[in-house]
């Protein structure tokens, strides 16, 4: 049987976690391989060291620096996992397994691009911007200070939104996007509201459009069935469940029940 | 050192098998794992047509575990014979089909479907609930128990493994009902019903409330269970629960396990049954045990 041969967790040695803002820290490690391997839009899992919690934390790629054999994650400090990450310094190991999941899928890329990103659903759009050819146009909200921006200016015009208004509109990136009825080629990521607003606006607007979804997930890999989403499908009942990690997190947003 | 074991007759390389739902039917592990190294591969429940499964969420992280109400999600028998069993055939090791049912005659026309069918064993999922009875799961009762036992061993074409609920007060009775139903061997645990809130939504973490609580928090349970059905029954013991080394397949089988299943594990690591294996030789090589055999239900 001919099967590409896999690692599965691995101990990478941390290079820098900096806070990006409140709460929010990108944490930078060595792992030549799966600099090597990723691409824009999977994801690793991180493991934390406390035996309680066992179950992976899925963070998106945000940067992937194959010369250098490091991956980027930018990722907010919500829960006693990624809190545990918050104090991991410089020189110590973290464990990872990826990349995982499919990623966006650039023969989509047109000569307009629309890239949309909330919150920590910004970072994951980060890769895909440096390598999307033709004018982008980037679409980002935040809870209160922007980050990133000076990275994402770097591939096309940026419109910033905050929900406290400290920095640019008031309210979300879809705010900008309908205000200003932007179009082109639609990749998206972040809460799912805002992806079915991005969902609707596609289809009003008859635009192509791939949502990076989020679910809890047991495994990662796809052996659990547990990260599913709905996707419309020809069966009785008009849709499937499908697995996130796997058959996405990237899916067509046409294929999307958000329900 | 021999690590052979005998199953109701299916000789198996070594103890160490998949817990069903786990592995899926072991393709998402080719890429980690040499499937050849593995005794025996128990492939995701199958019914007798396809289960769409639960909404989402269906996983909650628990204190040591994890909390599933995957619910089943399976594309049925005919799916299964035809996509998964020659895949699992290309590799050198045994292949047990569990199945789901929600009432007895849905259990006996997959034992049916299954009967001509490439695979060695079956295992039988008796923790689903009878739609028929109120939902109750067949697994909680001794006569269900029993009469679905009988009514699929009469026509299965190969060993029936029963595999029992461990929400129940008293796990050797239904092993004895699962005994007299005709079970050519048994299997223990399955998931033990838990719930998870998440204080700040004030709403439960799993779609359906409560799930199966997996993982090594459920691992004295299980030691504690397989060492009494082990007594109470003169049937093969799979023991499971928790099991994440070497050391700990060892204690199912001193509690009188003839081979394990490793479960959670693969979710979290997916070399897993290989690290178990290696652990589990090493342990036998360090304290001079020649025949994993030796070591089953070496407790008193
Ligand atoms: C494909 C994918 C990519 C992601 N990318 C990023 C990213 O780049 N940056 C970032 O900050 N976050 C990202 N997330 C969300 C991130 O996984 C969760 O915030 C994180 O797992 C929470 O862990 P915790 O220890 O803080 O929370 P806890 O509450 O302690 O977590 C308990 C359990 O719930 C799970 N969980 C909790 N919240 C989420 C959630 N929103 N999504 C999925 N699982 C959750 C955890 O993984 C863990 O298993 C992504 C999620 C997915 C599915
Ligand atoms: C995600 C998941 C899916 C499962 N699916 C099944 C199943 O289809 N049939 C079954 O009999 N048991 C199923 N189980 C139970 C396991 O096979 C096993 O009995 C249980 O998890 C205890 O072992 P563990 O602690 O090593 O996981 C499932 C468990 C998990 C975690
Ligand atoms: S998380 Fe296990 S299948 Fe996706």
């Amino acid at each position: 049987m001919c099967q590409e041969n896999r690692t599965g967790r691995v101990h990478c040695m941390i290079v820098s976690n900096e806070p990006l803002a409140e709460d929010v820290r990108e944490l930078v490690f060595e792992s030549p391989a799966m600099a090597d391997e990723a691409r824009p839009g999977q994801f690793v899992n991180l493991y934390c060291r406390h035996q309680g919690q066992l179950l992976p934390r899925p963070i998106s790629i945000c940067e992937i620096d194959r010369a250098g054999g490091r991956l980027h994650l930018v990722y907010a400090c919500r829960g006693k996992g990624t809190r545990e990450f918050a104090d991991y310094r410089p020189g110590e190991r973290v464990e990872v397994m990826g990349p995982l999941g499919n990623g966006f899928s650039l023969d989509a890329a047109g000569p307009e691009n629309l890239v949309i990103g909330g919150g920590v659903g910004t970072p994951p759009l980060l890769e895909l911007c440096k390598r999307l050819t033709g004018r982008t146009t980037i679409a980002v909200s935040f809870r209160s200070a922007p980050y990133l921006i000076d990275r994402l200016e770097r591939c096309g015009e940026v419109l910033v939104a905050t929900r406290d208004g400290s920095a640019g509109v008031r309210g979300n990136a879809m705010k900008i996007v309908e205000d200003r009825g932007l179009t082109g080629n639609i990749f998206a990521c972040g809460p799912t509201p805002m992806l079915a607003a991005v969902q609707a606006y596609a289809a009003r607007r008859d635009l192509p459009a791939q949502l990076s979804l989020e679910e809890r997930m047991g495994c990662g890999f796809g052996c659990c069935v547990g990260c599913v989403t709905k996707v419309r499908d020809a069966s009785e009942a008009g849709f499937s469940y499908r697995k996130v990690c796997k058959d996405g997190p990237v899916f067509a947003a046409g294929e999307v029940i958000f329900s | 050192m021999n690590l052979g074991v005998n199953i109701a007759g299916v000789e198996l390389k070594n103890p160490i098998m998949t817990a069903s739902g786990t592995f899926g039917s072991g393709k998402d592990f080719a890429p980690y794992v040499d499937l050849n190294r593995i005794g025996c591969v128990v492939v995701k429940g199958v019914a007798s047509t396809p289960w769409p499964g639960n909404r989402p969420p269906r996983i909650a992280e628990a204190y040591g575990g994890i909390i599933n109400a995957v619910g089943l999600q399976n594309p049925g028998v005919d799916a299964f014979c035809q996509d998964d069993i020659p895949f699992l055939r290309g590799f050198d090791t045994r292949i047990a089909v569990n199945i789901a049912g929600r009432t007895i005659d849905e259990y006996v026309e997959v034992a049916e479907r299954l009967a001509t069918a490439d695979v060695d064993l079956l295992e039988l999922n008796i923790s689903c609930p009878n739609v028929k009875e109120g939902g109750v799961a067949f697994g909680v009762d001794p006569a269900m128990a029993e009469a679905v036992t009988r009514a699929v061993k009469a026509v299965a074409g190969q060993p029936l493994i029963v595999k029992l609920s461990p929400n129940v007060t008293d796990i050797a009775a239904i092993a004895r009902a699962a005994e007299r139903g005709g079970a050519d061997a048994v299997s223990l645990i399955n998931t033990l019903l838990g719930a998870r809130i998440d204080v700040r939504r004030r709403a439960f973490v799993l779609s359906t409330k409560q799930g199966g609580l997996s993982g090594p928090a459920v691992k004295p349970v299980a030691v504690r269970m397989v060492y009494e059905v082990a007594r109470a029954v003169d049937l093969p013991v799979i023991g499971m629960g928790g099991i994440m080394t070497g050391e700990d397949a060892a204690e199912f089988l001193m509690a009188g396990a003839n081979a394990v299943a490793v479960g959670t594990a693969n979710l979290l690591n997916p070399t897993a049954t290989m690290d178990i294996l290696d652990g589990l030789v090493a342990f036998m090589e360090e304290t001079g045990v020649d025949d994993v055999n030796d070591l089953v239900g070496v407790v008193e």
